[in-house]
């Protein structure tokens, strides 16, 4: 019913990589909101949970050419085509939806029951299994997010922008008697923790935002673009290697040659 | 002591032997159900899985047993729709192996999934346009329609049948078994099918990931072709097996040499479709995502292009090559290395589909992952093969699977 | 899975072929079955009754 009088947004990110540091505050900042658990034992990365991950690239050089670059990479909320995200069409209870009016893909996690297909399905590597059920560490408890809820084992969870924020937000704009929500309204905890400002968020078809703008950036590239996965989150590089690194080409091939559902 | 139960006119061993048989394989059985409930009980984290392999050991052995137990829905299809008589000699067997199969499929997956209380919500909150959905549904069903086939068996017993009801009823089904296998060969098509759609729709790897037809992509077909070609080899294999074993031949040699030669054809036609899968697959598909074929043979401590080899030359084009030949049939060495082989190949298919898709590295800064299974995922993945040898040793001691045993083994009258 | 009572269903033609399929499956499945349990039944009764006669 909404539908007929919210406008259709596409909530997405641009990443700045020129001006991330790799310093990790917004993999914090996403643990500390999203109530994600963690072990006393993380040297398994494998079996870790960490929604926001920031990778770390490199050029492939020995020094003194050597060059590093960090990605962080969130849930990439494609919408394929279509809507058709490589792992929300796969899940077969409808545990994760692409959700037409924000373009945020969810994790419904009471409906989950723990195939893992939709892990398999995404290249990405940004959806998680719980192998453990959450242990906090004393007092922990008291200070976790009441507004997320903490998961239990056996379930598949992900990055979700924040959606509980967007929830909040949308609340109060409407008791103020507005439909919209403003662009600074609704911002995920990884971009307000982001010390250097290199995450930017907001509606990619909306032109009055910034990310609008940004994502037109000769820089702007996007992972797997070749895949059509079609993932609403852009980096920005002006380095080349890293633009190449985005995707998979063949030697003869231009950096950037495919741009897919833009 | 249960003699009055065994079949008349066939020899069993001494129930005391017997009984042992059953207390070794016992054993087996119980280490499997210890590690079952380890994973029912502490969850996942029994396993070797991780995030990166979401799908593993458990995942391959269910294709696997339903690649192979294939054999029961193929040979229905040829006896009861194609009408080659001569099979009603081996049906039961295959029935027999097709339950185990089934059976086992839905209990691994019951272990595989990481809330099994909430296994309901695939059938009450299906999403039709998910293949995993598909895949329940005809399993489930296919599994009902192989207890219906299953159940006239058991009523044969010599006890049982000769209560009258159950005797009509054994009668009445047998009526209509051929509504029942056409049931479950056209419910066989879409789930093997299916199971191979599971990889083929995964655009965001280029290893599994397929073109195809509608909704279907060719992995669909050749996951329902390869099994239907590769099932009965494993139904001959476990005969062969059961007559060393029993020292007794079971099945007159035109039975076996009728299905071998079907066998046959199905591999050979579908191995020149999985060739030419592959070239197209190597050549257009992967090419256009920015990869080559050597990216998923290269580069890591296990997948290489041996496996492919394997594959497609070895568990391929030789059985399909010796099924094809009176001579390779005939001579009994070379039908066993082909319905080895032939079991060995559609293995290292479904292995490939599933764990190779897993391992190879899709974002060109990440590496492959490899895997090795814990000892629960082991025991639980043996765990089917244990019951499966129980259910055959019950099965052939009391129930009359096997026709043409009493006129093949003539017992010595005084 | 159930029309009218799943709140998820939908009569779109993805249901109406998927679960159609399923149904008319199991459908066969289940009047297959009743009807030999009933004819066994109803055999067993003529027998019984043939043998009560003699």
């Amino acid at each position: 019913m909404t539908q007929e009088y919210r406008k259709e947004k596409k909530y997405g990110m641009v990443i700045d990589l020129d001006k991330c540091t790799g310093c990790g505050a917004c993999m914090v900042a996403c643990m500390a909101e999203n109530n994600v658990p963690f072990r006393d034992n993380e040297t398994d990365k494998l079996k870790s949970i960490t929604w926001m991950r920031v990778y770390q690239l490199n050029n492939g050089k020995s020094y003194p050419n050597e060059e590093i670059c960090y990605l962080p990479r969130p849930c990439m909320h494609c919408e394929g085509h279509n809507g058709h995200s490589p792992c929300v069409t796969v899940c077969p209870a409808i545990a994760t939806d692409y959700d037409r009016e924000t373009g945020i893909v969810s994790q419904i996690i009471t409906r989950c029951f723990g195939c893992r297909y939709c892990m398999g399905a995404c290249p990405y590597h940004a959806r998680y299994f719980n192998w453990w059920d959450p242990v906090w560490p004393d007092g922990m408890e008291k200070s976790l997010s009441p507004n997320v809820s903490p998961r239990m084992r056996g379930v598949v969870e992900k990055c979700t922008f924040c959606f509980h924020r967007y929830q909040l937000a949308y609340e109060k704009a409407a008791s103020e008697g507005r439909r919209e929500l403003r662009e600074n309204e609704y911002q995920p905890s990884c971009t307000q923790a982001c010390p250097a400002g290199a995450i930017t968020f907001g509606d990619l078809i909306n032109k009055n935002q910034a990310v609008y703008k940004m994502k037109k950036d000769p820089r702007a590239f996007r992972l797997l673009e070749r895949l059509g996965t079609n993932p609403k989150i852009y980096y920005l590089s002006s380095r080349e290697w890293v633009r190449r690194a985005g995707d998979n080409y063949h030697p003869d091939e231009e950096t950037g040659i495919v741009k897919n559902h833009r | 002591m249960d003699s009055a139960f065994i079949p008349e006119g066939v020899k069993r061993c001494p129930f005391s032997q017997f009984l042992a048989g059953l207390g070794v394989v016992g054993v087996v059985l119980a280490w499997g159900i210890y590690a079952m409930l380890l994973c029912w009980l502490k969850g996942l984290n029994q396993t070797n899985m991780n995030d990166s392999y979401g799908f593993a050991l458990w995942i391959w052995a269910d294709l696997a047993i339903i690649a192979l137990g294939g054999g029961a829905f193929f040979s229905g299809f040829l006896k009861y729709i194609v009408g080659k008589d001569e099979l009603k000699n081996i049906i039961n067997f295959a029935v027999l192996i097709g339950f185990i199969c089934y059976s086992s499929a839905l209990l691994i997956l019951a272990i595989d999934i990481g809330q099994p209380l909430r296994g309901w919500f695939i059938f009450w909150h299906a999403n039709v346009h998910s293949m995993l959905t598909e895949v329940a549904f005809c399993l489930s069903c296919y599994f009902g329609v192989l207890t219906i086939e299953y159940i006239p068996l058991i009523l044969e017993n010599r006890k049982i049948d000769k209560i009258p009801f159950f005797h009509n009823l054994s009668h009445n089904m047998h009526e209509i078994m051929a509504v029942f296998a056409s049931t479950g060969a056209f419910l066989s098509c879409f789930h093997q099918g299916s199971l191979g759609g599971v990889a083929g729709v995964l655009f965001g790897r280029p290893f599994a990931y397929r073109e195809g037809l509608l909704v279907w992509p060719w992995t669909f077909f050749l996951f329902t072709w390869s099994a239907a070609a590769y099932g009965p080899c494993f139904t001959i294999f476990l005969t062969r097996l059961l007559e060393k074993i029993t020292g007794k031949k079971l099945v007159k040699d035109n039975v076996i040499d009728l299905l071998a030669k079907i066998s046959g054809w199905m591999i050979f036609t579908y191995i020149i479709a999985k060739i030419i899968d592959t070239w197209y697959w190597a050549a257009v598909t992967v090419h256009s995502k920015g990869q080559t074929l050597m990216d998923f043979y290269d580069d890591n401590m296990f997948y290489g292009l041996w496996i492919l080899v394997a594959e497609i030359v070895v568990g391929g084009i030789f059985p399909a090559l010796i099924l094809l030949t009176k001579k390779g049939r005939n001579s009994e060495a070379l039908l066993w290395t082909a319905v080895i082989l032939a079991c060995l190949g559609v293995c290292i298919n479904r292995w490939v589909m599933v764990l190779q898709v897993m391992a190879a590295p899709v974002l060109p800064f990440e590496d492959w992952a490899l895997y090795y299974p814990s000892w629960q995922e082991v025991a639980t993945t043996i765990l089917p093969v244990a019951y499966g040898i129980i259910l055959v040793m019950i099965s052939y001691r009391y129930l009359p699977i096997f026709p043409q045993e009493k006129e093949l083994n003539p017992i010595e009258s005084y | 899975m159930f029309p009218f009572i799943s709140f998820e269903w939908v009569w779109d033609i993805g249901h109406i072929v998927f679960m159609g399929s399923l149904w008319y499956a199991l459908s066969i499945l289940g009047i297959g079955m009743t009807y030999c349990i009933i004819k066994a039944a109803i055999d067993t009764q003529k027998k019984d009754d043939t043998s009560h006669h003699h």
